[in-house]
């Protein structure tokens, strides 16, 4: 389907007379912390003030 | 071979009126659909749901439950008069007294062919028929801003209360309401053989279905992450309950079309999702292991086939289901009858290589969408064997789960720690400004299937290739001369008319825009459809 990102390919897929430098997993770590802490950013800015108070007013009624 | 099937899926949401958790849900459920009738030219739909076919107690596996001793929430309809029969428009007597208006009964039927409706303390979206994964998910985030317009409504509005909507399961305190998927099924499967087949799949597709949830045990009462927000629930195998006791397999029999050759099979295990990846392959890949299912009571190379899925019984499945929801590696291993010892993602890739062994023995070149979920699922399964992580854009439980590994991380937080519960609750928030999957989504974080404008396209018009087109057309157009409608009926009141006459919809895949678009075209008002469906 048009438009869709695709899977990201993984570095075996890279010609094999480049020189193979995988990135370390710990790089790759780090590049992921890197990104989850720019979310969390955005989070923090909307998360509710007073978790505490939210998470035990959250009642519900059972359903099906 | 191909995923289409007939299928939608009815999502109970979570109710909360801000800093009042006392608030009465029945009443904040029953605001939420009364401001969306209002908001849509009030006569035109005040229709009332037309119970006549509805028929919740009876069981696939042959027997009728006993109203007696049914449990109160099982009795989802009404006191029914006689169900007519015949195919043209059919007449009823028209009552003598005003219908009675149930304020707890708030029920709207949408121009998009969906039904939006209180079901028991939750409002409740049941999407419109479709007939592919990708239109499944379009009509369900359709819903997801039916809601939203609820929620703004009564914001906007001073003397009603503020109501905020979630698109979860859980509270974390207990309670669980659910998110069920409707899969129209060949009548001549027996049940038990469906229900065999179906119930490995069902009890570890979680590892890509499943929404990810803050707490163990139905109470939350162990710190920790699971999968799924549905799995501590599930208690049964099989079993006709929906609110108690609920099993992994529904037996509820209510085909709501013509049970000589379809029964609808209601699963319940499911969780709401907001990723269109995960509900996309949620119910692509359980219509295509129906398909197998269906391929092989017809007997051929498929019948051979479905054995290697027979294989794959489990000898505890509802135990089964609760250890891949608790197994964050995805490793554990899941004791089968035959004494063989597989993971969870072996037991998928195994529906998946028996499904790809009947495509190429059944024959027949698969369409795209059917090819798009088999090459999904593949690499789904791959990735989350190397690596889960990578999964975090298709996966709702991998998603949820990098923020919440991010903000233990950094904040040092134990999985106790009431922000990581918040962040679970606030995740399924349908406002966009303040849901945490949309700020994933403005943040580029998440893969999407459908545009905004197609959405917004299905949250007025209904899918063009089932009856819900008919439902739906009927509704924006002659709305004002409708009494009630249902999932296969409408029923008009035409001014001047003897009694009202009810148009029955027993084949869900009639009623299209191919089959009744140019006779209502050809219909200015409801009089003229209805001598034309009578001639």
């Amino acid at each position: 389907m048009a438009g869709q990102d695709h899977v990201r390919h993984r570095q075996d897929d890279e010609p094999a007379d480049e020189p193979v430098t995988p990135p370390p997993a710990a790089a790759n770590a780090q590049t992921r912390d890197a990104e989850v802490d720019a979310l969390l950013e955005e989070i923090d800015d909307v998360l509710e003030q007073n978790a505490e108070q939210f998470v035990r007013g959250f009642v519900q009624k059972g359903g099906q | 071979m191909t995923v289409r099937r007939v299928m939608g899926i009815e999502t109970e949401y979570g109710v909360l009126q801000p800093g009042r958790p006392l608030a009465n849900p029945m009443l904040l459920s029953s605001h939420v659909v009364a401001v969306h009738g209002a908001a849509r030219e009030a006569g035109r739909v005040r229709a009332r749901w037309d119970y006549d076919d509805e028929d919740p107690l009876h069981d696939a596996r042959g027997f009728h439950l006993d109203r007696a001793a049914a449990h109160p929430s099982m009795l989802t309809d009404s006191p029914s008069v006689a169900v007519p029969s015949g195919n043209g428009p059919q007449e009823m007597p028209r009552s003598a007294v005003e219908e009675y208006e149930d304020p707890g009964a708030a029920n709207v039927i949408l121009t998009n062919g969906a039904r939006l409706y209180v079901d028991h303390a939750h409002p409740e979206y049941s999407s419109p028929e479709v007939t592919t994964p990708l239109d499944a998910v379009r009509w369900d985030r359709a819903g997801e801003l039916v809601m939203l317009e609820s929620v703004r409504r009564l914001a906007a509005n001073a003397a009603l209360p503020d109501v905020n909507l979630y698109k979860n399961n859980v509270d974390g305190k207990g309670a669980t309401y659910g998110t069920h998927e409707n899969y129209l099924v060949d009548r001549a499967v027996p049940f038990g053989d469906l229900a065999a087949r179906l119930t490995p799949f069902l009890v570890t597709r979680q590892v890509f279905t499943g929404a990810g949830r803050v707490g163990l045990g139905q109470r939350a009462e162990h710190p920790g992450f699971q999968l799924s927000q549905r799995a501590d629930y599930i208690e049964a195998e099989v079993g006709l309950e929906t609110t108690l006791r609920r099993p992994i397999v529904n037996t509820r029999d209510e085909p709501h079309a013509d049970p000589a050759r379809w029964r609808r099979l209601h699963v319940i295990i499911g969780d709401a999702t907001m990723l269109e990846v995960a509900t996309y392959l949620r119910l692509g890949t359980t219509s295509l292991v129906l398909w197998l299912v269906e391929q092989a009571q017809e007997g051929g190379a498929a019948r051979g086939i479905a054995r290697s899925i027979d294989r794959l019984a489990l000898r505890d499945p509802v135990q089964a289901v609760h250890r891949v929801s608790h197994d964050l590696s995805l490793t554990e291993r899941l004791e089968l009858a035959d004494g063989r010892r597989l993971t969870a993602l072996e037991v998928q890739a195994e529906y998946l290589a028996a499904v790809r062994s009947a495509l190429d023995a059944v024959g027949g070149p698969p369409d795209e969408q059917t090819r798009d979920v088999l090459d999904r699922w593949e690499s789904l399964l791959h990735r989350l064997g190397e690596d889960p992580a990578s999964c975090a854009r298709e996966v709702e439980w991998l998603a949820k789960l990098r923020l919440l590994d991010g903000m233990r991380r950094r904040d040092q937080l134990a999985w106790d720690h009431p922000r990581l519960a918040a962040v679970d609750l606030q995740w399924s928030d349908v406002r966009p400004e303040r849901g945490l999957y949309h700020r994933l989504v403005a943040a580029g974080a998440v893969e999407l299937l459908v545009t905004p404008e197609q959405v917004e396209d299905a949250v007025i018009h209904p899918p063009q290739d089932t009856r819900a087109y008919f439902r739906g057309e009927a509704v924006a157009r002659y709305g004002g001369q409708i009494s009630a409608a249902s999932w296969d009926s409408v029923v008009f009141d035409v001014p001047g008319a003897q009694t009202l006459q009810r148009v029955p919809m027993r084949d869900p895949l009639r009623g299209t825009r191919a089959h009744v678009g140019e006779l209502l075209d050809r219909s200015p008002d409801a009089r003229t459809l209805l001598a034309a469906l009578g001639g």
